[in-house]
């Protein structure tokens, strides 16, 4: 790992202070899971690290229900979502999804606001490569010309081909939730799943945020009554295990058949991927094992592979029926 | 003349029975050491350099400003220029430094100018029709290329006699080969290799046939063939994934004696090869004045039985520094690029059989790789001797990092490509496939027949295979499928080489010196287990001492000769030890010293309870001097032995949505001779299960095409199974009449031998298709499908 500076300020303000103007002055170190990882692998060589984990500020810290809603501070561990009563009870997809991600070893250091700006997997960025992994010698895509077994199906039109590292976020995002960015010169809220974007070049990041900005609140509306909710990931393995696909699906029911849906999925494109086709295919009508495969295919009606990821096309699918299917038969908001 | 033979069953106190590991709990509470946790005082650390490019020419290299850095004491060129690199990730430079950061910070100081070069590392694609009949004459680069990639001497004789050489070997270049410490047998091969300029410099092919075999009339027999099968198997790169990376510190305490703590498979053998590459950086040292110590190895797997480039490196970096002690541990990812390789077999086969399951031919174009000299054949086909068949196999040149010999070398991808060939043939007969092997079982060693019928038999009974097999395809309706699959597996093991001392001390206390190692395989316990049996004495009251070069030598821990030639050794002292001390005690108890017999911690006359001692009391009658022995093995009266066989079961579930595999039991039925302890025979064999799951269904090295560096460099897209993921494990050890009094036989590899196979041949049995390599990841199985629907359309 390269020498830098480190900071652990006590005052919020003291912390937004710290943070660089440009990319590669400052990082953010909050659990440090994916981090650390990062720089010593090289791959990420901040000159100054901003540990948040001291700053002051309870609600940072913080569950706090705010009108009917939820207010999740940025610090707060994967563990305690997985374990909070309320949040089991309200937004059970949310708690499954935080249950089942990485080791509880991981989830007990692992904060939400690290969980939504962790960085892609890509092996080709992992190994230094950079984020759209263009050859230097040829322009090319590695991606494209290498084994890409693991990249993106959806919004894969290039030139960034990764997919979108969380399995948590696709359930936020499900829920309607928003975020709070904060720098020394006020805030902002946006819509997570805006924040997520595909970047156009390789300085780009992957995230609508600003080198001295700090993620500081995740923001949940009211769970919409007698919606029907739950997730799906396709992990190899039983745990520990990066998914291959996922889906979180929120079915608001209008008797027997669905009203509206949000269908969002993960690890299939760069970003957390809402699928309006699915939505569409499964609004207006009762959920069965027909309507559910439906939905899957119209979710991966876009989808194309690169070359070896073809098999995710299907998995995909499988996991946006899955999700469907168990959001109506037990699923519940 | 005393007698060495095992004691019979009646007379064991210890042998055959469970006894827990006795170093477990200083393993499982962190007082074990091993090299890793060795940080003497004043330590550097070291770094290495490794090559970013597959394949390279190194240029040029400038360590001048990294040697100026803080903190840095020396700095090593492992390849110089001119060097062709055949592997991504292989050593170049190697530095010491005070602090780790430091050692960082010098490494990236290095300027290394590289002349990349195109490479190769496709192993799965089937070489062309007729390829590697030859793979052109050799240039001085590939000369120099196989010399510094350490290509097996008898291959690269080979390919110098038979495909030649495309540059003129002149005396000079001689002088260099034999300044560059390259063996004689090469020297000669080179001198004889025929000269081709015609071939030039042209880019060899990677590919080279290396076995070329009929037997019988393959050719009628298929003509007349009443049933015939065809399919394509195998099994990809992995690696060993030792829970301990490779590693050394070295020290010179003084300019003539080198102390090296590496982590080894082979203690014994270190000292001499320490020697010998020193040599070739120009260091004379002699064996004798270099000490190794290891007291615990985190895994070896196969992979530990060189002193490796760090092996005489980080010596060299010692000595560069003064003395000073120098640590290499490798991380996580050049563990997994460079230190170990399963090479991949994989084979198209045909098989035939008569109608009524008689088989009657087979027929296998195999390749694989095994890295940058390519590799040799797999034992095709394995276990059953087809009356006629051909084989053909054509190793596969990789700039990938070379392979290394992986638990039971070979066995387990034979085992994939031949039980899967038979099972698929079982399917076409319409055959339950233990019927096919029982029908089949006189193509078996005659030796070992009866064996694989008991052993199948008990097999059958755990897992309920008769009564639940059924025919492919009819594993349930929905997604969820259910399979079983089987395979059998064989191995040698008889006990290697093993010297021990052994000394019985006038206070009763004893010890033995052994210069071998616990690979974490009960190696320390099962020698205690031997001593205590033959003395009569509680395992407790022995102090066993391994894992130093000074001891007495014995030899490395692979291909499962351990135990035999260490309970060898162990009982031979032992027994010399206890007769030594009897015919002290014998006049005192005015008796003879053969009527003596040694149990219970006393030494006494059967039958004749004022004929007795305790073991103290006997001591004591040794006045000031202990009775010390020499154990070796082999010596008088065979207590080893060699081969064994193995049938296993696997019972899988496959969503046939997203091709994942569960296993959701595996049962092995074992032999191996005499079992020293029960336990820790049984978890050798569980342990091989857990792996067995572990690359049947996620292991595999991928490289990437356009870089040819390894992808999944770490242990998250290198999958190894997890706890979720093991199944219910069942085994049987086969002991008693028939199988003691064979004499110790090794265990380590055989167990590990079959879960690929039977896992494939049960996910086979689930789904209806055969997925034609391991692991059988959800892309393969998912494509296993779509081509059987594609073939049903
Ligand atoms: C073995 C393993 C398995 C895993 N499995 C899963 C899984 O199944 N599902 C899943 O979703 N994830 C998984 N992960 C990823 C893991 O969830 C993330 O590493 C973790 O959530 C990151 O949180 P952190 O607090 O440790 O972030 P850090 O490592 O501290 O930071 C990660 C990144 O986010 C930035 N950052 C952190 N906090 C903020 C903030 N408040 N504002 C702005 N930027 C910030 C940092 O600067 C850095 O770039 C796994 C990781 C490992 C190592």
């Amino acid at each position: 790992m390269r020498s830098f500076e480190y900071a652990a300020p006590k005052a919020p303000q003291q912390a937004l202070g710290l943070l660089g103007r440009n990319w590669g002055e400052s990082e953010i170190l909050a659990g440090g899971t994916d981090l650390l990882a990062l720089m010593k692998d090289d791959v990420v060589r901040p000159r100054r690290l901003v540990n948040v984990k001291a700053v002051e500020g309870a609600d940072l810290h913080a569950l706090m229900r705010r009108q009917n809603g939820l207010q999740i501070g940025a610090l707060v561990s994967i563990a305690r979502v997985a374990e909070s009563a309320d949040i089991r009870q309200r937004y059970p997809m949310l708690a499954n999804a935080a249950v089942e991600a990485a080791s509880p070893q991981i989830r007990n250091m692992a904060t939400m606001g690290g969980n939504i700006c962790q960085r892609p997997r890509c092996w080709y960025f992992r190994n230094g490569f950079g984020l759209l992994a263009v050859d230097k010698k040829t322009g090319k895509s590695l991606v494209l010309e290498g084994d890409n077994r693991y990249h993106a199906i959806l919004g894969n039109e290039g030139p960034a081909y990764f997919v979108s590292p969380s399995s948590i976020v696709p359930s936020l995002v499900a829920y309607g939730a928003k975020i709070t960015l904060a720098s020394a010169k006020g805030t902002r809220e946006v819509p997570l799943e805006k924040f997520f974007v595909t970047p156009r070049e390789e300085n780009q990041r992957e995230h609508d945020l600003r080198p001295d900005e700090m993620l500081t609140f995740i923001s949940l509306p009211a769970p919409p009554a007698g919606a029907r909710v739950a997730h799906y990931e396709v992990r190899q393995k039983a745990a520990v295990d990066g998914p291959l696909a996922t889906c979180a699906a929120l079915l608001e029911m209008s008797g027997g058949t669905v009203k509206t849906a949000r269908i969002v999925m993960g690890h299939v494109a760069p970003i957390p991927w809402i699928s309006q086709e699915a939505a569409q295919a499964i609004a207006g009508k009762p959920v069965n094992e027909e309507t559910a495969e439906a939905a899957g295919a119209a979710a991966v009606a876009q989808a194309k592979s690169l070359g070896r990821n073809g098999y995710k096309i299907k998995l995909a699918r499988v996991a946006v029926k899955r999700a469907i299917l168990a959001a109506a038969q037990g699923g519940q908001a | 003349m005393p007698s060495y033979a095992w004691p019979p069953e009646d007379q064991r106190a210890y042998i055959g029975k469970r006894i827990s590991r006795v170093d477990g709990p200083f393993k499982v509470s962190g007082r074990a050491k091993y090299t890793y946790d060795y940080n003497p005082k004043g330590l550097l650390y070291g770094a290495v350099l490794r090559s970013p490019y597959a394949k390279a020419r190194i240029v040029s290299i400038d360590t001048s400003e990294a040697e100026k850095m803080p903190g840095v004491k020396s700095v090593h060129i492992v390849q110089d220029k001119g060097t062709i690199i055949q592997w991504a990730g292989d050593d170049v430079v190697a530095l010491a430094a005070v602090t780790e950061d430091q050692a960082e910070d010098a490494l990236r100081a290095i300027k290394v100018e590289w002349e990349p070069l195109p490479h190769f590392v496709d192993d799965e694609k089937q070489p062309p029709a007729g390829s590697g009949k030859t793979s052109g004459a050799m240039s001085q680069d590939d000369f120099v290329g196989a010399i510094s990639n350490q290509m097996p001497q008898g291959q690269l004789i080979r390919q110098l006699t038979t495909d030649g050489v495309s540059f003129k070997v002149d005396d000079e270049f001689i002088k260099q080969a034999k300044s560059f410490s390259v063996p004689q047998p090469i020297i000669d091969a080179l001198q004889k290799a025929p000269y081709h300029p015609e071939s030039g410099d042209a880019p060899r092919s990677p590919y080279k046939e290396v076995r070329s075999e009929t037997k019988g009339d393959p050719d009628s027999a298929f003509k007349s063939a009443e049933v015939t099968s065809e399919g394509v198997y195998g099994a990809t790169v992995i690696t060993h994934c030792c829970m301990e990376s490779h590693g050394v510190a070295a020290e010179w305490p003084d300019p003539d004696h080198l102390v090296v703590h590496i982590s080894t498979q082979s203690v014994s053998s270190m000292p001499g090869q320490i020697a010998g590459g020193l040599k070739g950086q120009g260091v004379n040292i002699d064996a004798a004045n270099i000490r190794v110590e290891q007291q615990n190895v985190g895994g070896g797997v196969g992979s530990k039985f060189q002193a490796d480039r760090w092996g005489i490196y980080v010596p060299m970096l010692s000595r560069k520094a003064g003395g000073a002690p120098v640590k290499v541990m490798l991380e996580r990812d050049a563990e997994l690029a460079v230190a170990g390789a399963r090479p991949s077999h994989f084979a198209r086969v045909k098989a035939a059989a008569s109608r009524d399951g008689q088989i009657t031919a087979w027929e296998s174009e195999g390749w694989g790789t095994g890295g940058p000299g390519g590799g040799a054949a797999p034992p095709l086909p394995y276990v059953f001797d087809v009356p006629n068949q051909r084989n053909r196999y054509v190793s596969v040149a990789t700039n990938t990092g070379p392979s290394r010999a992986w638990r039971a070398p070979q066995h387990p991808q034979a085992a994939v490509i031949t039980m899967g060939a038979l099972e698929d043939l079982a399917a076409r007969l319409n055959m339950n496939p233990v019927e096919l092997i029982r029908k089949n079982i006189g193509l078996v060693t005659e030796a070992r027949r009866q064996i694989y019928l008991d052993e199948l038999d008990i097999a059958d009974k755990m897992m309920a295979w008769s009564s639940r097999w059924h025919p492919r395809g009819q594993g349930g309706n929905g997604s969820m499928m259910q399979g079983l699959g089987l395979s059998l597996h064989t191995w040698g093991g008889r006990g290697h080489a093993s010297n021990c001392d052994l000394s019985i001390h006038p206070d009763g206390s004893v010890d033995i010196k052994m210069g071998t190692q616990d690979l974490g395989t009960g190696t320390r316990t099962t020698i205690l287990i031997v001593a205590a049996d033959t003395l009569g004495i509680p395992m407790e009251q022995i102090t066993l001492n391994i894992g130093d070069s000074s001891y007495p030598t014995s030899g490395g821990s692979g291909g499962s000769t351990t135990i035999g030639g260490v309970s060898s050794s162990t009982r031979r002292a032992a027994v010399d030890a206890r007769d030594a001390l009897f015919a002290k005690v014998a006049p005192g108890l005015d008796t003879s010293p053969e009527k003596l017999v040694a149990r219970g911690g006393r030494i006494f006359v059967e039958g004749d309870a004022s004929k007795s001692l305790t073991w103290k009391q006997a001591c004591a009658k040794l006045g000031a001097m202990p009775i010390t022995v020499q154990g070796k093995n082999p010596g008088p009266e065979n207590l080893t032995n060699s081969g064994v066989g193995g049938v296993q079961m696997a019972d899988v579930s496959v969503d046939t949505e997203t091709g994942i595999v569960k296993v959701n039991k595996m049962v092995a039925v074992q032999d191996c001779g005499l079992v020293i302890d029960l336990k820790t025979a049984e978890s050798q064999v569980l342990g091989a299960l857990i792996m067995g799951v572990s690359y049947a269904l996620y292991e595999e090295k991928i490289h990437d095409p356009t870089t040819g560096i390894v992808l999944n460099d770490n242990m998250e897209f290198y999958r190894l199974a997890g706890l979720g993921d093991i199944p219910e494990m069942q085994v049987h050890m086969m002991t008693g009449k028939g199988y003691d009094e064979r004499g110790v036989i090794g265990l380590a590899e055989p167990p590990t031998v079959s879960p690929g196979a039977a896992i494939s041949n049960a996910v086979a049995n689930a789904i209806g298709v055969r997925v034609p390599f391991i692991p059988l990841t959800p892309d393969r199985v998912l494509a296993a499908l779509e081509g059987q629907k594609g073939a049903q359309a």
